[in-house]
């Protein structure tokens, strides 16, 4: 009988333990990333700019150059990077609290102005690398270490939806919404970030994907708990889907 | 006969692989690995209901497994199909 391996570890991506924690959705969106790179025949040829968060250390497990930007800064890095190499793929792997937080003026803006640069956006709800506090996108009622009786609309405000805010400005070619929580949705996720990827190769504008993700050490549940909260809980708030595409019109004024 | 292979070492035990295997034959193994976590297995003698469909590779955040799924004889490796290049006889 003969077989054919249907599944290895993507090329790009080291072979090595990472530090996450057990269940983590950072590891599948580095798989992802790491595989996209590879089909689309990017490899030897991208800079990523990594954000400080959890996958503060992307450089260890994604195999290309790499420049680590201060915290919420790698829009901005990112910018400067691809108008110094033009010719290059870039793009920037952020978390939540990184991106929508400390760095939202250089997301909106870098989106804004339509940079050609991707950016790989993994809402998990929670400042994951310092121990669990609130985040812009944690749900309402939900429990953090700086809201420890859940987050309350009336003092903190509604979490941010930053795929349909990245989606309204001009320069965004690009914004989608995707969860990795089923083998349906990481099918989709891997669609929709090879289209932010290909919006900035073919030279659209930019390119945003949001992964719906878990955080199980600070939500405080087992990996297979933590995964359903994605279907019970944040994608109610969170709707998948791309809301805007400009190679379909989708979203485009 | 399709079937998995994991790397035992990196297995961190979260057990996401267990719920979205299509046979239900993945579970936990007894063993624990020198990373100090208890990792899974495909039950003994459940390895030939494995269909190649990557499902449990695919969510696995620390890529633990890889899948090698059975070509019916004369059915050609399609070019550019990942393991193209290392598709091989087997017994
Ligand atoms: C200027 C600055 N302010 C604050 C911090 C502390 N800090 C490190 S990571 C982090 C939040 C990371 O959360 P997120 O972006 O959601 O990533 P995750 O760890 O959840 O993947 C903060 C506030 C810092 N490193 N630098
Ligand atoms: S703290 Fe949360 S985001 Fe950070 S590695 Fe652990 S599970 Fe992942
Ligand atoms: S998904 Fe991966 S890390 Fe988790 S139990 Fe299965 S093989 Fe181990």
């Amino acid at each position: 009988m003969t077989e054919k391996i249907a599944f290895e570890r993507p090329k790009p991506l080291a072979d090595r333990a990472t530090h996450y924690c057990p269940g983590c959705s950072h590891g599948i969106v580095h798989r992802l990333v790491a595989e996209t790179l590879q089909d689309m025949d990017l490899v030897e040829n991208t800079i990523a700019v990594s954000a400080i968060g959890c996958s503060v250390f992307l450089y260890n497990y994604i195999m290309v150059d790499t420049v680590e930007a201060p915290h919420g800064r790698a829009p901005a890095v990112a910018t400067g990077v691809k108008r110094a190499r033009p010719d290059r793929f870039v793009f920037t792997y952020q978390g939540d609290g990184d991106l929508a937080s400390i760095g939202m003026a250089e997301i909106m803006h870098c989106a804004n102005r339509g940079e050609r640069v991707s950016v790989v956006f993994v809402n998990n709800t929670i400042y994951g690398m310092t121990g669990g506090q609130m985040a812009p996108t944690t749900l309402v009622g939900q429990k953090t270490t700086t809201c420890p009786s859940g987050r309350c609309r009336d003092s903190e405000g509604m979490p941010i939806r930053m795929a349909e805010i990245i989606a309204s400005l001009g320069g965004t070619a690009y914004a989608s919404r995707v969860a990795v929580d089923t083998i349906k949705h990481l099918n989709q996720a891997k669609k929709a970030l090879r289209k932010a990827f290909e919006v900035q190769v073919n030279g659209l504008g930019f390119g945003f994907v949001e992964f719906l993700a878990t955080c199980p050490t600070n939500w405080k549940m087992s990996s297979i708990d933590a995964n359903k909260r994605i279907a019970e809980e944040m994608i109610p708030y969170f709707p998948l889907g791309d809301f805007k595409d400009v190679t379909t019109g989708k979203g485009v004024c | 006969m399709s079937r998995v292979v994991f790397l035992k070492e990196r297995c961190k035990g979260c057990l996401l692989c267990t719920q979205v295997c299509p046979k239900g034959i993945i579970a936990l193994s007894g063993e624990m690995n020198q990373q100090g976590y208890k990792i899974v297995e495909v039950a003994p003698g459940k390895m030939e209901q494995c269909t190649g469909c990557a499902s449990c590779a695919m969510i696995c955040p620390d890529t633990v497994i890889t899948v090698y799924k059975t070509v019916k004889p004369g059915q050609p490796v399609k070019p550019g199909e990942p393991g193209e290049e290392v598709a091989r006889v087997n017994g």
